[in-house]
């Protein structure tokens, strides 16, 4: 035996092109495949060109213990990997072997039936969870008490307010206790308090020996809790690292899609003539285009502009939104006086103006960049306030030793002074 | 908790199946507490929210039956073998409601907890299986409301009843395995969903319940009438109740256990190979 507890060799897995299967095959098809014989002929309706590998040669391992992070942009593979793991998919090829119960905070709530009463509930779904009987019996009080719903717990969950309802699902799957926790928080549900519920088990298991796959979109929260990390790109692994190495890597690299906008030409209407948008882009502090800055680094705002005629007294700018529509600064590139002077006219041509927005200035979280082209009082030529959003990454900002989520959309470093006074 | 040794404690090795195992009986073992609470959830909830709660397991049955003496019995005189017509039809109904509830509840039971299925592993068969166990325990419900009527007019099981066992384990084998069918290829094609209904309802008019299966004396279509095994396990439960009204179907009921006993097994092999795929086509 090994101390191991999730060896995983080569897994893949492909899917079909297409939402609807049926597409693909007859009735006829799906009645008789079980039956052919020919695995070749089963597996060659999946070609090149209607297929694709949402995974392709995964192999790691795991030891017991240890808290792995699996990072990586959307449609990687990241959640894949964990429904693999968790034996809700089956891999293509490969095989993967685990020491133990699964368990995972996706599943809370699962199978929990509105008519069933709260006690009815923790049975069902702890059964569910594949926990025993005896199990549940012996955790029960323990249960009630953790989903802080004891005066309901005979009630139908149907009369359950939501986050009652949440509480007493995390409850249960809290008492799980299996060997290997897999946490998903890309997709995880729920408000602020019980995300940060679920982080909390998750420091709790960690510290009790338990192994982790910590999927998440959060840097901050991978570095907190795992050591190594995983980076998926395109269903393959490009790197495994100490989550320090691990996150430099993925921030750095622009992997975080997007972080980039091109108009088209339908996109633009005929009033903002001669003033035609093309292109806005992030770039981080290493010049890379990417949708992810961090709050320590400062970053750069590009906007590229076409002028079919001069423009007189033309100013373009930016506004910085935060996702609930609250403005946080308006700037524009001829704000200094002397540089308003000095593009009064600006001729035909194609432009670029590009601002760095300092270090040190946005809180974690997603922002929204809008841009503005206009002459002031006379016309407003191109306006968008949704032209493009990034996320601002809090890794290594002020107070992060303390994992909780700051209030406030700036986060800048202040210079604290601490004196006795007696 | 690290004390504790449970089968929890076993590796588990993942990768793509492809046996030929039709069924893991040690695995479902593992999970019998998983089928007992399902089976428990659907009996629970089946009746939640109504005034007569459990009553309706009588009540359905009875409801048929009443509607049957007065349209068949009475009206149209369908013949019932010398039975007294409601005796006669209740005999018929109460298999057949075990039958056509565990198909229609089983068929849907995939598709109708697909969260489960997306979101955790357990043996997919679970959900069939507790769907059927449930409908079990509403036939045991409504068996005295049989029993009550026998005593009413009179009628005493003879020695076959000892067969009853065996024709509800058929009814059950035939309703599970047809269900196998039915859940896997719902997953794919919700025309399942509208489909069972139908087939369930001419399942009926061609299984003795409204009509004794003597209406049919084409040695021919006897035979071809015989293929479904619930006439066998219709006439065996009414023959070993209510008297030596026929003889003991013994060819029918080889015939019956058979077919169904194939039903069951290519079920379980259909299930086996599509539900590798179900949670990603769900």
């Amino acid at each position: 035996m090994n101390d191991y507890a999730v060896e995983v060799h080569d897994i893949g897995k492909r899917y079909r092109i297409g939402a609807a299967p049926a597409a693909y095959r007859t009735f006829r098809e799906t009645l008789t495949e079980p039956f052919n014989k020919s695995k070749s002929k089963h597996h060659g309706k999946m070609t090149d060109d209607n297929s694709f590998w949402a995974l392709k040669d995964i192999s790691f391992n795991v030891k017991q213990g240890q808290a792995l992070g699996i990072i990586g942009r959307n449609g990687a593979g990241k959640s894949t990997l964990l429904k693999i793991l968790s034996r809700v998919t089956e891999p293509t090829v490969g095989s993967a072997s685990i020491k133990g119960r699964v368990g995972s905070l996706l599943e809370v709530g699962t199978g929990f039936h509105p008519e069933l009463t709260g006690r009815e509930n923790i049975y069902l779904n702890g059964a569910i969870l594949g926990m025993r009987r005896t199990e549940i019996d012996r955790k029960l009080d323990e249960i009630i008490a953790f989903s802080e719903v004891e005066e309901f717990i005979d009630t139908p969950v149907k009369r359950y307010s939501s986050g009652m309802y949440l509480r007493l699902a995390f409850a249960v799957a809290a008492h799980l206790e299996p060997e290997v926790l897999v946490v998903d928080e890309v997709l995880a549900v729920g408000d602020a308090e019980f995300q940060r519920k679920c982080l909390g088990k998750m420091t709790d298991v960690t510290n009790e020996g338990r192994t982790i796959l910590f999927v998440s979109h959060n840097m901050s929260a991978i570095l907190r809790l795992t050591n190594e990390t995983i980076v998926l790109e395109k269903g393959k692994m490009v790197m495994r690292a100490p989550s320090v190495e691990a996150v430099d890597y993925y921030l750095s690299h622009g992997f975080s899609q997007g972080g980039e906008r091109f108009w088209t030409a339908e996109e633009i209407s005929k009033d903002a003539a001669p003033f035609t948008p093309l292109a806005i882009r992030i770039l981080t502090d290493r010049n890379h285009v990417s949708e992810t800055v961090r709050s320590t680094e400062p970053f750069q705002v590009e906007f590229e502009y076409r002028l079919d005629a001069p423009i007189t007294g033309l100013r373009v700018g930016i506004y910085l939104i935060s996702t609930r529509g609250e403005f946080i600064f308006t700037s524009f590139d001829v704000d200094d006086p002397e540089k308003f002077t000095q593009y009064g006219t600006r001729e035909k041509g194609k432009y670029r103006s590009r601002c760095t927005i300092p270090a040190d200035l946005l809180n974690e979280g997603k922002y929204v960049i809008g841009v503005n082209a206009s002459t002031f009082k006379i016309k407003r030529y191109f306006h968008e306030e949704q032209a493009l959003t990034f996320n601002v990454d809090g890794t290594g900002a002020p107070g992060t030793q303390w994992p909780e989520t700051r209030s406030g959309m700036i986060r800048p470093r202040l210079n604290w002074e601490i004196e006795g006074i007696d | 908790m690290g004390l504790e040794t449970s089968p929890e404690d076993v590796r588990v090795t993942i990768k793509p199946s492809n046996g030929w195992k039709i069924i893991d009986f040690k695995e479902l073992k593992h999970y019998k507490e998983l089928i007992f609470f399902m089976t428990w959830r659907d009996l629970k909830v089946r009746y939640k929210q109504t005034i007569l709660g459990a009553a309706w397991a009588i009540i359905q049955p009875v409801m048929t039956m009443v509607v049957f003496s007065i349209f068949f019995g009475n009206l149209a005189k369908v013949p019932s073998d010398g039975i007294p017509y409601p005796l006669f039809s209740l005999a018929g109904l109460l298999p057949w409601q075990l039958f056509e509830n565990s198909l229609r509840n089983a068929s849907k039971s995939l598709v109708a907890n697909r969260n489960m299925i997306t979101k955790i592993y357990f043996p997919r068969i679970v959900l069939p299986l507790s769907s059927v166990l449930a409908c079990i325990v509403d036939f045991f419900v409504a068996l005295p409301i049989l029993i009550g009527f026998m005593i009413y007019y009179q009628y005493s099981p003879n020695i076959y009843a000892l067969l009853i066992p065996y024709y509800l384990l058929l009814t059950v084998i035939t309703a599970f395995g047809v269900s196998l069918w039915f859940s896997a290829m719902d997953v794919m094609y919700r025309d399942i969903g509208y489909i069972v209904p139908f087939i369930s309802q001419l399942w009926m008019y061609l299984t003795p319940i409204a009509y004794g299966s003597g209406i049919i004396s084409n040695p021919k279509l006897q035979f071809i009438y015989n293929l479904n095994p619930m006439v066998g396990v219709v006439n065996g439960f009414r023959s070993s109740i209510l008297g030596e009204y026929i003889k003991l179907p013994i060819q029918s009921m080889i015939l019956s256990a058979v077919i169904s006993i194939l039903i069951l097994v290519s079920g379980l092999f259909y299930f086996r190979r599509m539900e590798k795929q179900f949670a990603d086509v769900i």
